[in-house]
């Protein structure tokens, strides 16, 4: 126990009444996560569950790790494989991490100096959320997109998207979607068309960075990608959003432990299906007669549905409410594909759009339970406004 | 007649060191104690001095907001002393106990030919009125009312309480005479709950409805029974007994003497003999603790009642009026390095799957009182409907009690819960929310502006 006596030591003059006592909440989230706290029951249970924030979003971390990892991987290799040169793996995952790594780092450091400078501000402890959205932020991104959009982007989400209405668990909008969204709008030309999507394609001839979605939005029918690629996700595209494969791992990770909702997911892919079908029996354009199948491997669509859409603050919190949120991600999902041709991928703005509605879909779910306990008295008591 | 019920969301904690079948006669209590605070929102009006001789029976308190409840003596003795806290709020009254206690003459007092008021008034006086409490609100009923039904819950289900098949065995006839006695009160039903997988004598009782409940905790708690059989509407008062506590009101009317006898279950993994221990409500507890083999130089917590609703006490305490059981923890005042870490810790059982305890369903488990985490935000939806077998949505009711919005209780369902039900949701919360503590909030807030 040397170290915990030197951390006691070192926190001495954060304590109650000392020197620094307001920066005590930036103290005690270092503290707290290398020592679990020996904090004791108060009230009410006597013992508690192991699981905390910190060991639920640390879950969802490691359910992201296998995106992030093979996310790396193409990055480099789709730039590799378009130049046509000779390389070797340790080539591919030098130059996707020299690309990659920098976003992580600028995400976290500019989202947790805002997390803990709110802690400070407000007087409460550094929520762990944003170890999460901090890893999804860069994740999300096209690769080429500069680091001080990154930054911005990131302070913006936290400032507006976060804190501006009341910190953790109180935000409408998902704030790593907040933050994509905001650079989407604010800097077009780096997050859209077909120069982005493969490492350098802006700078160097024979690259090109077209993704599937923006192929078909262009009229183009004959794709140079197999469904099995798709899946796979060696194809062009937002970082971490490609493989379908490695998404569907962090899924299970997260379904198997009970923290992300497998009834979102599902809801999602059953909505998504159901829609792609629809526009395979109309199929007037290119997206429209789209496979089914297809629809759901490319894009970012696994990728928000699996990490985005289960976000528990801003998805539905009732049980029915995240299946009805769940099924409306899908279609709007392949809804604005199918019909914006500004917006050749739609799985952003479905879910942005979903995260505005889920407390409509929760009134109405709560107004139900309401109306059955009514329901066993003759007459109303109260009026719900 | 009975009815099975099937209670599907809840959390069996399998803990170490549940009481064994075996039932000690406890040695006679130096002193014993009537404390205020196990009888909520009750303000005493103290009739004894210090230094006075009291019998059993003999009234100690009575409510000031209603002077008819009365609280009584439950063994010979003399007042020892009235502790006070701040604002000369009473706190505890000891009564030192006599080493012999005077022999009562026993005699039946004949409950049939009374009318319900008539019945009401004898219970008010014997001092076995605290034992019926009231739902909503879960506190001591008022003796104004006509329940709808009364429910008894004859199973605990919450980790290592005390089984109350075994409390019963030698309470049978006081238990039947008990539930005649209740039958005058109300004209609804006499609902008794016991456990799906157990053959018990409440099964052959006549004229009650007997509900076989099957399930996981919190399936044993009256409030969840009360939601499947008859559920609370708003003006609706139904009254609630603990099984023992209908015995002692047997006893009562089979013998004339106020006799609150307590059956407890010493357990917790630091007992060394857990077992079952026959003393009186309110009895000091450390002869007790000493004969169970309890190392008092470990750090460890007492606990009136079960792990996940009871009160914390000092081991020179004295046993609350309701409690069935003392559990008893280790302390978890401990740092843990990167306990955070999923998969490993895999020595408390959840009902996430981020450790491997849920790999060994029957394994019984060492708990101590680490809160394993701090207070945070509420993030995760969805699982407080794990552990919450109602129609209910516990996150809503709780996030208005919060905001103290008096309709939005109401609707929502305030009137069906006791902070009780809502154990488990301390227990399984990830942001480590107080819910019962904030439920109790609530349902104080409604008694003051609704009633």
């Amino acid at each position: 126990m040397n170290i915990r006596n030197k951390i006691d030591n070192l926190k001495k003059p954060f304590n109650k009444g000392e020197k620094w006592e307001k920066f005590a909440p930036a103290f005690n989230a270092l503290d707290t996560f290398l020592f679990v706290p020996n904090h004791t029951t108060k009230h009410g249970a006597h013992i508690r569950d192991a699981v905390d924030l910190k060991r639920t979003m640390i879950t969802v971390i490691i359910a992201l790790l296998p995106a992030l990892f093979y996310g790396i991987y193409n990055t480099g290799f789709q730039y590799y494989s378009q130049l046509q040169i000779e390389y070797s793996n340790i080539d591919v995952i030098i130059h996707g991490s020299m690309k990659i790594v920098p976003m992580i780092a600028v995400s976290y450091i500019v989202g947790l100096a805002i997390e803990f400078a709110f802690a400070v501000f407000r007087g409460h402890e550094v929520n762990e959320g944003y170890l999460v959205t901090g890893l999804l932020i860069p994740m999300i991104m096209p690769v080429d997109i500069p680091l001080w959009m990154v930054g911005l982007s990131v302070a913006f989400a936290v400032f507006i998207g976060k804190e501006a209405f009341g910190g953790t668990g109180m935000n409408i909008l998902n704030p790593a979607l907040t933050a994509r969204a905001f650079a989407f709008f604010a800097y077009p030309t780096y997050m859209s068309g077909n120069q982005v999507w493969v490492s350098e394609a802006s700078n160097v001839d024979g690259v090109s960075g077209e993704t599937i979605l923006g192929m078909l939005a262009s009229g183009n029918s004959t794709l140079p990608y197999e469904p099995l690629q798709m899946f796979m996700g060696s194809i062009p595209g937002s970082i971490a959003e490609t493989s379908t494969l490695m998404v569907l791992i962090g899924a299970l990770i997260l379904v198997y432990t009970g923290v992300g909702s497998w009834r979102i997911m599902v809801g999602s892919v059953i909505g998504a299906a159901l829609t792609g079908m629809l526009f395979n029996l109309w199929g007037v354009n290119e997206l429209m007669s789209f496979n089914w199948m297809n629809h759901l491997m490319v894009g970012g669509f696994a990728f928000g549905v699996v990490f985005m859409a289960t976000d528990p603050v801003s998805a539905a919190q009732t049980v029915k409410g995240k299946w009805v949120y769940g099924l409306l991600v899908g279609l709007f999902c392949i809804l604005i594909r199918v019909f914006n041709p500004a917006y050749p991928e739609g799985v952003m703005l479905a879910i942005l759009l979903m995260n505005v509605f889920a407390p409509t879909i929760d009134h109405y779910v709560v107004e139900s339970n309401v109306k059955r306990r009514l329901k066993r008295i003759n007459k109303p008591i109260v009026n719900i406004a | 007649m009975s009815n099975d019920i099937k209670i599907k969301n809840g959390l069996t904690i399998n803990l170490k060191g549940a009481a064994q079948n075996i039932i000690k006669k406890a040695a006679h209590p130096k002193s014993v104690s009537l404390n205020p605070s196990n009888f909520h929102l009750i303000t005493p009006k103290v009739v004894v001095k210090v230094g006075e001789e009291v019998q059993q029976g003999d009234v100690i308190f009575f409510s000031k907001n209603d002077n008819r409840i009365k609280f009584c003596s439950p063994i010979d003795g003399t007042i020892k002393d009235i502790m006070r806290g701040a604002k000369r709020k009473i706190i505890e009254i000891i009564i030192d106990t006599d080493q012999n206690q005077s022999l009562k003459d026993s005699k039946s007092i004949n409950f049939q030919d009374l009318s319900s008021e008539e019945l009401k008034s004898v219970l008010l006086d014997s001092g076995c009125w605290p034992f019926i409490k009231q739902r909503p609100y879960d506190i001591i009923a008022n003796p104004n009312d006509t329940p709808k039904s009364i429910f008894i819950s004859a199973f605990n289900s919450a980790p290592i309480s005390a089984d109350l098949q075994i409390i019963l065995e030698d309470q049978k006839e006081e238990f039947k005479l008990g539930i005649k006695v209740l039958s005058k009160l109300s004209d609804g039903n006499i609902n008794i709950c016991v456990d799906k997988n157990s053959s018990t004598f409440i099964n052959e009782i006549e004229d009650i409805k007997v509900h076989r409940i099957n399930g996981p905790h919190p399936a044993g708690n009256v409030g969840v029974q009360i939601h499947h059989i008859d559920p609370v509407n708003y003006g609706d008062r139904v009254w609630t007994l603990g099984a023992e506590d209908l015995a002692i009101i047997g006893r009562y009317f089979m013998t004339g003497i106020y006799n609150p006898i307590r059956t407890i279950a010493v357990s917790g993994p630091p007992v060394k003999y857990p077992q079952y221990y026959k003393t009186i409500a309110g009895t000091e507890l450390n002869k007790i603790i000493d004969d169970a083999g309890i190392d008092l130089n470990d750090s460890l917590r007492f606990i009136n009642g079960d792990v996940l609703t009871g009160s914390k006490v000092e081991s020179d305490s004295y046993l609350g009026f309701y409690n069935n059981t003392l559990s008893v923890l280790r302390e978890g005042n401990h740092y843990r390095m990167f306990g955070w870490i999923p998969f490993i810790n895999n020595k408390v059982p959840s009902i996430y799957k981020t450790s491997f305890s849920w790999l060994f369903p029957n394994k019984k488990y060492d708990l101590d009182t680490n809160l394993n985490g701090e207070e945070r935000a509420l993030v995760i939806t969805g699982e407080m409907e794990k552990v919450f077998p109602m129609d209910i949505l516990p996150m809503q009711l709780l996030k208005e009690c919060m905001a103290g919005n008096i309709e939005k209780m109401e609707s929502l369902g305030i009137y069906e819960v006791a902070p009780e039900d809502f154990s488990l949701i301390d227990y399984s919360s990830s942001s480590k929310i107080e819910a019962q503590y904030i439920i109790r909030q609530g349902l104080d807030l409604m008694i003051s502006e609704v009633g």
